[in-house]
């Protein structure tokens, strides 16, 4: 009988070892799915944005005659704002390309410099000292040259499938051999706010909106996450309203963050008569948000004091409230500061409620204060990830880079704060 | 006034409050009297009797202030204006506001030049009126918490108690969120149904709300049937359904149950960045890379795959939702007593006959709890899906399509120049009270049957 039992079962042996293989290996491909997809996306968002932190500069020497900028007056503050900073630009161009005549070819070569470089060349002369005299200057070149110099643009594709005429294309190659045109570090797109223009366009503004938006929901979220989990793990009495509390609390957790922001549309912007697209509403939002997550680590973070501090404490005489606030409260501070983090890198990567309270608005300005008009940095990465040149695309991954980088460094923080103050009792 | 002086002014009356409160206890002490609080406690009471009550005033003011001034102004706007509809009410009033700040550029100038003066005065009386408010309570409040000051008055627990108070308003917080979002979602979604009839509105297989607003008219008929948004949605959610939950539970298993500890240790965190990975940059990931991709790849097929496919879409949502698969089953997984592994063991199963005849069933309501919690942030879901997916409310179940979401109309009907009172910004709402009621069903059942389940094994 007990041969035949054995029987059966070496039988099948080989068969149930193949299977238990095979699941194995199901579950270790399921992992490397996950990790492949993860290393994908970095490798994809890497390579694209990469070249967002360089930028195709040219070389031009500038005559800065007054004629040429039409001012006439150099006490006079307007002469100077809406002085012809362009033509100066276009001039030195000619200069440098006598050859070019006919008016279809200078337009291509003025389309070489950035459309915006006339303001940068405005900044510039701020210093008024400058007048009539000769500058020699790096100024951005325009973002379908910047394309070339990157190799993004095909140049063995027939002219008329590409944006960029032969014509530039010689002008582009005789300027690199001159060592005229390079790449030099991008500094706009970390000074500079909104452009429609690539090559104008920076993250600043938008760093700025994230910033004045989680200061808000910093000093919002944590006090009262901290003070609602204090209440609901050391004072709050059994009964049906602590209960109904929870519920609310788990609940909010999980409900999607554009609900959340419908709710500030027509709480706050609707209702209470805020101001569209400011960081004071997108804080208060994202305070909503997040509280759920504070409460909660909050929550756990005190139950991990162990009862003997509360006890040692009481027996000393001191009240209920000093046992929390100078006992148990400093103890449990650092778990409480890493769930703050985290809930705090949770609300700089979300976008879509604040896309509800108006913070999508094209705002080249860099906001200065709680209730200026702002963007924030996932919003700013959404924008330009509209957009259909090239350079925007590069210049989206960068902006993602910049934002995965602030994400990484929050939660470093958090996990060094973790092992720091972690103690077993 | 500006924000920085009133901050502070603020400051500044609570170190008097507080230094006067506790000096004045430090000399009831020193004239021999004891004391039945420490003289802390007596300052920080004189903070709350002389500051709180003035900030709860100013709070509550600044709140209702221009909501008043609004009506005020628009009951007063001149009779040629007066029958015009809410939405250009609102555009009238934002003129007069922007007149009153001193732009000068308004169609209406002229007409509207006194009531921007009106304004300007309304606002300066207002806030003069709220500081003289605030001031006079704060003074108030110090006077008598100053009387109250005696040896024997129990300043620690008049204190300890208002903290008490000031912390569960802390916790209810949350409570007054929900009712602020189920009231200011239905609300405005009744006003909808108002317009176009509920049944109309669930059970219509023909969504497009721009009609709507070319024709002027309200709701012109058929155009809000919000069946094809419900598809789509599923249809997503069901792509990323079919990633994440194998992928997800597997992770879970092998990392539960296999994986050794310095393995697990190794890529646990690192599934879990992924949850970390903002929706937006999924959102740019699906539609810059995967989107093409998948249709190159289904040209190179023979396959007509749309650039703004719901596969695409649904893989890359997927993705996102694995590492909360994988650790809420891995919670669940673990959470099963070693008793069943060691009885099937010693009963000569292998590992994966144990894993899949003993563990799972047993904690399948665990999983099923997840799975649910999982669906509900997939339905939830909107950056990725406003990036990737489409915009037009296609009728299918071929994931090939362009179908479009709750989530991505909502987006698309709110974001932008608006008047708030179209039936096309209030369907927005609608939709919004069905997301969150599918959801918080989702949830609640989810939440109960996963402590049930714990409940189980404690």
């Amino acid at each position: 009988m007990s041969r035949s039992t054995i029987d059966i079962v070496n039988r099948n042996l080989a068969k149930r070892y193949a299977k238990e293989k095979r699941f194995r290996l199901f579950g270790l491909a399921s992992i490397l799915a996950g990790l492949t997809a993860l290393c994908f996306l970095l490798v994809t968002i890497v390579s694209n944005g990469w070249g967002a932190f360089t930028q195709s500069y040219v070389q031009l020497t500038l005559d800065l005659d007054p004629e040429t900028l039409l001012i006439t007056n150099p006490l006079d503050d307007d002469q100077w704002s809406y002085a012809n900073y362009t033509g100066v630009i276009k001039q030195s161009l000619r200069e440098r390309f006598p050859d070019i005549k006919s008016r279809k070819d200078k337009k291509r070569l003025y389309q070489i410099i950035s459309p915006g470089a006339g303001y940068q060349l405005n900044l510039l002369m701020q210093d008024r000292s400058l007048l009539g005299q000769t500058v020699t200057i790096w100024l951005p070149a325009d973002d379908d040259v910047d394309s070339v110099i990157k190799g993004h643009i095909d140049r063995h594709r027939p002219e008329n499938e590409r944006r960029v005429s032969d014509k530039t294309l010689s002008l582009i190659d005789e300027l690199v051999n001159s060592g005229e045109l390079q790449r030099k570090f991008n500094n706009v797109f970390f000074t500079a706010g909104d452009s429609s223009e690539p090559e104008q366009a920076g993250i600043k503004g938008a760093m700025l909106g994230s910033f004045f938006t989680l200061i808000v929901a910093l000093l919002l979220s944590f006090p009262i996450g901290i003070a609602a989990a204090i209440y609901l793990e050391e004072f709050a009495p059994k009964n049906k309203w602590t209960d109904f509390i929870e519920v609310n609390i788990n609940n909010l957790a999980a409900v999607p963050s554009i609900v959340f922001g419908l709710l500030g549309l027509a709480v706050f912007l609707n209702w209470f008569g805020l101001p569209r697209s400011v960081p004071l509403v997108g804080g208060i939002v994202l305070t909503l948000m997040t509280l759920p997550t504070i409460i909660i680590s909050s929550r756990v973070a005190l139950k991990s004091v162990p009862p003997s501090i509360r006890e040692a404490a009481l027996g000393l005489g001191a009240s209920k409230m000093q046992t929390i606030f100078d006992h148990v409260l400093p103890l449990a501070l650092p778990g409480m500061l890493t769930g703050g983090i985290i809930g705090m890198a949770q609300a700089l990567g979300e976008t879509a409620p604040l896309l509800m309270i108006g913070m999508v608005a094209f705002i080249v300005d860099i906001p200065g204060s709680f209730t200026d008009p702002a963007t924030v940095l996932p919003v700013q990465i959404f924008l330009w990830s509209d957009s259909p040149e090239r350079a925007f695309v590069e210049r989206t991954s960068g902006a993602i880079m910049v934002l995965l980088m602030f994400l990484i460094l929050m939660n470093s923080i958090a996990v060094l704060l973790r092992k720091r103050f972690e103690r077993r009792w | 006034m500006p924000f920085n002086t009133l901050f502070t002014i603020f400051v500044v009356v609570i170190a008097f409050c507080f230094f006067a409160g506790q000096r004045r206890a430090l000399k009831l002490k020193s004239d021999g009297s004891s004391l039945h609080s420490l003289p802390f406690y007596h300052g920080t009471w004189l903070i709350i009797v002389g500051v709180l009550p003035a900030l709860i005033i100013l709070l509550v003011w600044s709140l209702v202030e221009s909501g008043i001034v609004r009506a005020v102004i628009l009951s007063e706007l001149p009779t040629s204006l007066m029958l015009v509809s809410e939405a250009e009410k609102s555009l009238l009033y934002s003129e007069i506001a922007n007149l009153a700040y001193g732009q000068t550029v308004s169609p209406n100038a002229e007409q509207l030049a006194p009531l921007a003066d009106r304004y300007n005065l309304l606002v300066s009386l207002s806030g003069k009126l709220k500081l003289g408010l605030a001031l006079i309570v704060s003074v108030i409040g110090f006077g008598i918490g100053w009387l109250r000051l005696k040896p024997d008055f129990r300043a620690r627990n008049s204190f300890e108690s208002t903290v008490r108070i000031i912390l569960m308003s802390c916790a209810s917080l949350a409570v007054l969120t929900t009712v602020g979002i189920v009231f200011s979602v239905l609300f405005e979604a009744m006003r909808f149904f108002d317009t176009v009839s509920i049944l109309e509105f669930i059970f219509g297989t023909h969504w497009s709300p721009q009609i709507a607003i070319r024709e002027g008219q309200v709701g012109s008929s058929g155009a809000f049937g919000a069946v094809p948004l419900f598809v789509g949605t599923m249809l997503i959610s069901a792509v990323a359904m079919i990633v994440a939950v194998p992928i997800g539970l597997m992770s879970a298993i092998y990392l539960s149950e296999y994986a050794s500890p310095k393995f697990r240790a190794f890529a646990k965190p690192l599934l879990e960045v992924l949850a970390g990975v903002p929706t937006v940059v999924y959102g740019f990931f699906a539609a810059i890379t995967v989107a093409p991709m998948l249709r190159d790849f289904g040209e190179a097929l023979g396959l007509s795959v749309s650039s703004e496919s719901a596969l695409a879409a649904g893989l890359v949502m997927g993705v996102m939702i694995i590492p909360f698969v994988s650790s809420l089953s891995d919670d669940v997984i673990n959470a099963v007593p070693q008793s069943l592994r060691d009885g099937s063991f010693g009963l000569g199963a292998t590992q994966s006959e144990t894993i899949r005849r003993v563990i799972i069933p047993a904690a399948l309501p665990g999983i099923v709890g997840a799975i649910l919690l999982a669906v509900s942030r997939a339905i939830g879901e909107t950056m990725i899906v406003v990036m990737a997916a489409g915009l037009s409310a296609n009728l299918t179940i071929n994931p090939l399509e362009t179908v479009t979401t709750v989530t991505v109309q909502i987006v698309t009907l709110l974001v932008g120049d608006q008047e708030f009172d179209s039936p096309k910004t209030l369907a927005a709402f609608a939709l919004g009270l069905m997301l969150f009621v599918t959801t918080l069903c989702l949830n609640v059942v989810a939440l109960y049957v996963v402590r049930r389940y714990r409940e189980q094994y404690d």
